[in-house]
């Protein structure tokens, strides 16, 4: 009978230990995306970081993109969500961060480093947590088919010209050289707001409630249904593929395109990919009348207040966003760096081809003109409540299902909607 | 010698009776709690105790997401765990039936649900008669005694073994602008069609994809049909000189029905379901042209960064309802089969 008992207490004692404690103290367990090599090399980094500090053992599980927007919000609501997580959509799981500014050596640094991409990740603009190191930087632009140019024995437009300056001049270059249309954006509410920026579009009221539909959003919504109608860009791209996004990158990578309006995540693609199928190079964003910006984005891994080990979440980020390290990290992902000194020193070195540095160099300067409308609205906590019904109704209204007075209509709704539900306690 | 030739027969024994004693007190162990249960419950009671661990697993995972999909229905927000969700009432049922015309989508509040109202009984209807007709034609044709019969069984049955996902997946690389489809026409001379541009194309594709994924099983249950139909019936028709269309219209179609009900009925069920390969295929679009019920429930309440939880549970809880109707229309009809 003891034995049976002794047994059995074992037994609950092992299976308590288990259900408890999933991993030891130190284990930091993170769920990683990749745009292309970020979870392989950040693995290999991981390494050098566990041999410094044999205390912490890093456990990276690589996820599709999707189970970081679909499953993570489930994980992290269940209260069974990794220690840290490479996210792009900040919004809607915020109130999970962790704010590692008590367990930093020099919060300062982080401050200075990274204060503009740090801003997007905190729930109010008094907030000072430091919640995530930004990965990457990346910033929405135009990538073109000089080849393509050079045939049509076209000019290619300089780096402030409008965007119906680069709409004429590409449908000009399609029909001399063949190519079905003169453009595609990705099928994305982030891609669309740069040109509405530009246009003039605010996004929101002077006091930071979001008011979609203005002037500047209908010159655009009204220049890209025409666009799309004319066939000056590929339809396809936005309207047979409903539900979500969906890049263009094959249609510009097969000739089909002669701008292909996307952003700096794809310079690896367009190097591994194209080589030297032709030349290509990244023009910039076109301009509007009220800015030249595109939009930027990133990833940032993030820690989780619901960690077990605090101080060696932050230790670990801590450790990569050191200026070399940070700098290694960036040349072997070939991302634009968010750390600000580096943005502008030029200490990342690139293993790149001449047109993969190029368009490095082209997206960097892109930086600079960024309009702060795009900051706001990349940091906005609901930016993906604004981004998905922009598509949506878009999409809609180019075929032909509704005017573009019922999709602005339709849009503005949306966002109230979401943004009732996102407010109903 | 016969003391060595003894030990292991003894060892043997020794194993033998332990493994038996084992056996027995594992097998007795129930005896105790079972006579006592069976004194205290009775025969008429003691067939609960029995079916017990399936009613908790059916209670678990069945029964208990249905009461939390009533819960989510009936509350707000976009809080995950039900404790957190304010309640509403019928606020979600309200939002999604409220219609200046049912008709038109456009003047709906929830435009995208009625959209995939009407999709969906657009596509259930052409969809349904056309499934039926193909499965019935090709089990005909698979009842008779032409050449390479097993073959073409296997074959038209294949496409139900595969995922839904990879159906569609097929399909999308010959539909696409630069597909297969549109280069064999290029190569005759035509010229393409943007197959998934145009709602009407695409709304058909959704139709044809879903027939050509799932006859192989309505067929299969058809050719049961007409194989447990006496051949003697036919013998006498054939006697009596009856023409084949008024041999099919007379015998065959009638000795079918019961089959032919329990088909109409799962792809009427499957057709309200409809949701995977469309979604790979098309993704609800050209614009909301091939949005079905189910994808407008995943959509709200999965994929949305604000998630609509309530509303979708709402959504599902009314399709559920459709889905009830047909289900107890084929309980009926097999009842009576039945009887």
């Amino acid at each position: 009978m003891s034995h049976r008992c002794s047994l059995a207490a074992l037994a609950f004692a092992a299976g308590a230990a288990l259900a408890a404690s999933p991993a030891s103290a130190a284990d930091i367990r993170i769920s990683c995306y990749s745009d292309g090599n970020e979870c392989p090399v950040q693995k290999e980094m991981s390494a050098e970081f566990m041999k410094e500090n044999p205390d912490i053992n890093v456990i990276i599980d690589e996820v599709p993109y999707s189970a970081i927007l679909q499953s993570l919000p489930v994980q992290l609501a269940a209260g069974h969500g990794p220690d840290i997580a490479r996210v792009t959509a900040f919004g809607t799981i915020s109130q999970y961060f962790l704010d590692m500014r008590p367990y930093l050596k020099d919060a300062d640094y982080w401050d200075k480093n990274f204060s503009k991409t740090l801003a997007w990740l905190r729930p109010t603009p008094q907030d000072k947590g430091i919640y995530g190191l930004p990965t990457q930087l990346t910033i929405t632009g135009a990538i073109v088919n000089k080849s393509l140019f050079e045939q049509a024995n076209v000019p290619m437009p300089g780096p402030t010209v409008t965007w119906d300056d680069w709409a004429a001049a590409v449908d000009k270059v399609a029909k001399a050289t063949n190519v079905p249309h003169g453009m595609a954006w990705d099928r994305s509410g982030h891609r669309f707001a740069g040109p509405a920026i530009s246009y003039g579009a605010k996004y929101f009221n002077a006091d930071g409630t979001p008011n979609v539909i203005d002037d500047g959003f209908k010159a655009m919504g009204s220049r890209f249904l025409d666009w799309n109608k004319n066939a000056t860009v590929d339809r396809d791209v936005w309207v047979s593929s409903g539900g979500g996004y969906r890049d263009a990158f094959s249609e510009f990578q097969n000739g089909q395109i002669v701008l292909y309006y996307s952003g700096s995540w794809q310079v690896r693609r367009l190097e591994k990919q194209i080589g030297d199928g032709f030349d290509w190079v990244v023009a910039g964003d076109p301009c509007g009348p009220a800015a030249c910006s595109g939009m930027p984005g990133g990833a940032i891994l993030v820690g989780f207040k619901q960690t077990k080990s605090p101080e060696a979440v932050a230790k670990y980020l801590d450790w990569f966003a050191q200026p070399q390290r940070y700098a290694e990290l960036m040349s072997k992902t070939e991302n634009i760096p968010a750390q600000q000194e580096l943005q502008t020193s030029g200490a990342v070195k690139y293993n790149v081809t001449a047109a993969g540095n190029a368009a490095i160099g082209a997206f960097l300067t892109e930086t600079t003109r960024l309009s702060p409308v795009a900051y706001q609205l990349q940091g906005y906590k609901y930016n993906f409540q604004i981004f998905n019904p922009t598509v949506d109704r878009l999409s809609q209204a180019i075929a032909g299902q509704i005017t573009l007075d019922q999709a602005y209509a339709r849009i503005t709704q949306d966002v109230a909607d979401a943004l009732a539900t996102a407010n109903q306690k | 010698m016969s003391a060595t030739l003894d030990r292991p027969a003894r060892f043997g024994a020794f194993v033998g009776r332990l493994l038996g004693g084992l056996y027995g007190a594992i097998m007795n162990l129930p005896e105790r709690p079972m006579r006592a249960a069976q004194a205290r419950l009775r025969d008429g009671r003691l067939g609960w105790l029995f079916v017990m661990p399936n009613l908790l697993v059916f209670a678990i995972f069945t029964f208990l997401p249905i009461v939390i999909d009533f819960w989510y229905s009936v509350t707000g927000g976009a809080q995950l765990l039900p404790g957190d969700r304010p309640y509403v009432g019928t606020g979600n049922f309200d939002s999604l039936l409220t219609c200046k015309n049912y008709l038109d989508p456009t003047t709906c509040e929830r435009d995208l649900f009625w959209y995939g109202v009407w999709n969906t009984l657009r596509f259930v209807v052409l969809q349904v008669t056309l499934m039926i007709f193909f499965s019935l034609l090709t089990a005909l044709v698979l009842n008779r005694k032409i050449a390479g019969r097993g073959f073409f069984r296997a074959a038209f049955f294949y496409p139900v073994l595969l995922s839904p996902v990879v159906v569609a997946l097929i399909w999308k690389w010959i539909l696409q602008r630069n597909g297969i489809l549109n280069a064999g026409i290029q190569a005759f001379g035509g010229q393409g069609t943007d197959w998934l541009i145009h709602a009407n194309w695409a709304f058909f594709w959704t139709v044809l994809v879903s027939i050509w994924g799932h006859m192989g099983f309505y067929t299969l249950i058809l050719l049961a049909g007409l194989q447990a139909i006496p051949a003697d019936i036919y013998e006498a028709a054939a006697m009596d000189a009856a023409s084949p269309w008024r041999t099919f219209r007379r015998l065959t179609l009638p000795l079918l029905m019961p089959s032919l009900l329990v088909v109409f009925i799962l792809a009427m069920i499957r057709a309200v379901q409809i949701f995977d390969e469309v979604y790979v295929l098309t993704g609800g679009g050209p614009g909301t042209a091939t949005v079905y019920m189910v994808q407008f429930i995943y959509q709200t309440g999965f994929a949305q960064g604000v998630r609509q939880y309530g509303l979708a549970a709402a959504g599902s809880l009314l399709l559920a309802a459709v889905l009830l109707v047909f289900t107890l229309f084929q309980l009926r009809t097999m009842r009576r089969g039945a009887g």
